[in-house]
């Protein structure tokens, strides 16, 4: 089967729910088939909505969602096919695993036994063989969570949606949740849209995430490339950490660009700006600066560390730098012996291609 | 090592047992004094009047007290036969002893309740026997009336010995104990009772039918509506928990007579006649829809407080699982909510059950229940020990009802707010 590149497609989406104010603005997003992609923002940045619109929940104002190519809008959830799990599970208290997973599969008058033998393979897909005759009061959050995955799973959707699933649950099930649900991912290839604000749960799952903010899309692509290669300020400030400089091109020439701050100059990598005079936030991951760095790099400032903490696998440094007094640095705990104390003046070095000269913010 | 377990003792030695015990003692104490209150005054006007209630249904010491001796002679009648000479003997001595006390007259009452034709009897007897010789009393009182000669009514007689007796109760189910001692009905057209029981339950029934389907549509629009208009439905709902429920009654007068503002509407679009306007009132629809009206917030309540806690997301699941919208509220929606339902349905029909102000004003002949003759037989006919009985056998009913529904449907599967 080859898969659709377009096999989920927002055409030009738009939804208000109070005729005067747009939640989600002109959304343009090809979701190709067996992808696992993230809607990733803020709360309010209409990446639900978006959700609860391909679900059926809530209809697009304007615009026309296909799935497969076929216009859904007018198709009501049930006949959708499309598989949810839900914040907060959604498990029918009053049902057992086993009723659970059985209630899509007996909507679709699927015999007994092939039914039975869907059940056994979805919960041995989640590994809980063996629970179908509890109820779901008495299981734990991550085992609910998992008949959840399960029960939308059962009947064979081409897509299923996940609307921030692990929210509930605490941190180290969190993250071995995440694995689990990306091999299931792996496993069987179905389509995945998955919503969280949750920027890590995001960059281990995906394959490609679209950032939301303020109803619109800020960018969509791969974890690594929303990491390391941020568009714009807000993707650069949203995912992961980032120190910022605020300042005004004052020459561009060859792929690089200077930034002038308030007391000094830097040198940076031109994403969003075109020419002289305009204003710019440089966003610099902190792992791409070093502290006395040993090979030439195009910047070079001495800062002086105001705060130290430990964080067992690396130290984390603030170190107030060219009038930013929130530079952060990341210093592994290795063998290192630099001298990391309070009050010292250090130099520090990051390559101007690692600098991205973003919209001002 | 012995099968005691060791001892546990505080790091003062002592057992840790006695050193809880000590602690929790206090508590204890606060607690008690603080339900103290509470607890005698259920006992004072709670446990205590039903207890006496109880009592006087059965209560039936009079005769028994009038007529000692009496019945001590005939504890060896058989009652074939006239009794012997020494049961005339010891019938005369209580009897001299109620003349002097003048209190023969009600104990021909009590006797004629049993069988018709003592009072006159006895009326004879009093005259007759200033003259009586001492001496074979059993030929000189037979002389007085020949009912004295008859067996029957020294059968009634002794049939008043026990202190208890259950004929409230029968009398209560159309019932009663024929003269040969068995439990019969009493004929077809004096059977009041068991038209006005059967006609409390019915009523009850409907009312907590109509409650349902009413209650069920609003509880669900309460529970999901954003809370700027649900408050204001709320307001709605509990109005009329704020009128008094006479005021509402009478409303109901006023719109529901053959003259009041329904019926005029009905005739201003045509439904009905002018001339043929339909009694709503004073009859069975008349409480029926009044008692609906009164009874509807008990059923929303409940109801409203289940439907607030399922969450909107359990539809949404059954929805995008495939069910259809009906599907999703039969299968997943409607099984959360019994638990309210439950509690609603039982809480109005328990109070329909025993509702009286209400079908005592717009029920008419037809509409009146079981609670309005309990009503009459305490103010009017002062038959206390029969209003007590019947009471009693509503209580019960109410209890079998309750029991009923916990083997049905789990009293802890109630949920009433």
């Amino acid at each position: 089967m080859a898969s659709k590149k377009d096999f989920v497609k927002f055409d030009k989406v738009d939804k208000s729910y109070d005729g005067k104010v747009l939640v989600v603005k002109d959304l343009q997003l090809d979701i190709a088939e067996g992808e696992f992609i993230t809607m990733l923002g803020p709360s309010g940045s209409g990446k639900t909505t978006c959700l609860m619109m391909l679900a059926g929940f809530e209809t697009p104002t304007n615009g026309e969602i296909y799935l497969d190519g076929k216009a859904i809008s007018s198709i009501p959830p049930h006949k959708r096919g499309i598989g949810m799990v839900f914040q907060n599970y959604a498990l029918f208290p009053h049902m057992t695993v086993y009723e659970n997973l059985a209630f899509p599969l007996r909507v679709r008058k699927i015999p007994k036994d092939e039914a039975d033998k869907k059940i056994d393979k979805a919960l041995s897909m989640v590994s809980l063989q063996g629970f179908a005759a509890r109820m779901p009061g008495q299981l734990s959050g991550g085992q609910q969570q998992r008949v959840a995955v399960a029960r939308s799973l059962v009947f064979d959707p081409q897509l299923v949606l996940m609307d921030e699933p692990l929210g509930a649950l605490d941190k180290n099930l969190r993250e071995s949740m995440q694995y689990e649900i990306k091999h299931i991912h792996e496993s069987i290839g179905v389509t995945v849209v998955y919503v969280t604000h949750d920027q890590s749960e995001a960059l281990t799952m995906s394959n490609r995430i679209a950032v939301f903010n303020d109803g619109k899309v800020q960018q969509l692509s791969s974890p690594d490339e929303l990491y390391e290669k941020p568009v714009n300020s807000f993707v650069a400030e949203f995912i992961g950490e980032n120190n910022t400089f605020g300042g005004e091109v004052s020459d561009i020439s060859g792929g690089k660009c200077k930034v002038k701050l308030a007391n000094a100059e830097i040198l940076a990598n031109p994403i969003s700006v075109k020419g002289k005079g305009e204003r710019t936030t440089v966003s610099l991951r902190p792992e791409r600066a070093l502290i006395n760095p040993s090979t030439k790099m195009d910047n070079l400032h001495k800062g002086k560390i105001e705060e130290v903490i430990y964080h067992g696998d690396h130290t984390r440094v603030r170190i107030n730098l060219l009038g930013n007094p929130e530079f952060i640095l990341k210093v592994p705990n290795s063998s290192s012996n630099l001298d990391i104390k309070l009050g010292n003046e250090i130099n520090i070095g990051w390559n101007s291609d690692d600098a991205r000269a973003l919209d001002p913010k | 090592m012995s099968s005691e377990t060791k001892q546990i003792l505080t790091t003062d030695g002592i057992p840790l047992e006695v050193s809880l015990k000590k602690a929790e003692k206090k508590n204890k104490i606060k607690a008690f004094l603080l339900v103290a209150p509470l607890l005698f005054f259920l006992i004072i006007t709670y446990v205590f009047p039903i207890g006496d209630m109880l009592f006087r249904s059965v209560d039936d010491k009079m005769v028994t007290q009038m007529l000692p001796k009496t019945f001590k002679a005939m504890e060896n009648w058989d009652g074939q036969e006239l009794p012997e000479e020494e049961v005339f003997a010891a019938f005369h001595e209580d009897f001299i002893k109620l003349v002097e006390d003048k209190r023969e007259g009600k104990l021909s009452t009590q006797l004629n309740y049993t069988k018709n034709g003592f009072k006159s009897i006895i009326k004879k007897l009093r005259r007759a026997s200033k003259k009586f010789e001492e001496g074979n009393y059993k030929e000189q009182i037979m002389s007085v009336h020949k009912r004295w000669a008859d067996v029957e009514y020294w059968r009634a007689i002794q049939r008043r010995a026990p202190e208890f007796t259950a004929q409230k109760y029968l009398k209560g189910m159309d019932m009663y104990v024929n003269e040969e001692g068995k439990i019969v009905s009493v004929e077809e057209d004096r059977r009041i009772h068991r038209v006005l029981w059967l006609r409390t339950l019915e009523i009850a029934f409907f009312v907590t039918v109509f409650c349902f389907l009413m209650a069920y549509p609003i509880a669900h629009l309460l529970a999901t509506l954003p809370m700027k208009y649900s408050n204001l439905l709320m307001i709605c709902v509990l109005l009329p928990f704020w009128t008094s429920l006479l005021v509402r009654t009478a409303s109901w007068m006023i719109l529901l007579q053959q003259q009041g503002i329904v019926n005029d509407f009905f005739v201003g679009i045509g439904l009905v006649a002018d001339d043929n306007r339909p009694e709503m009132m004073y009859n069975k629809t008349g409480s029926y829809v009044a008692m609906t009206q009164i009874l509807l917030p008990f059923m929303v309540l409940p109801l409203y407080s289940v439907m607030k806690t399922i969450s909107p997301s359990l539809m949404r699941a059954g929805k995008s699982l495939g069910g259809t919208p009906f599907v999703a509220f039969w299968k997943v929606y409607f099984p959360l909510t019994i638990p309210g339902i439950g509690a609603g349905c039982l809480l109005v029909f328990i109070l329909a059950i025993g509702y009286y102000i209400t079908p005592a004003l717009v029920g008419g002949a037809s509409g009146t229940l079981i609670s309005n003759q309990i009503a009459f037989h305490m103010k009017s006919t002062l038959d206390w020990s029969f209003a007590s009985a019947m009471g009693l056998m509503l209580l019960s009913g109410v209890l079998v009802i309750y029991w009923l529904y916990n083997k049905i449907v789990g009293i802890d599967n109630i949920k009433l707010g």
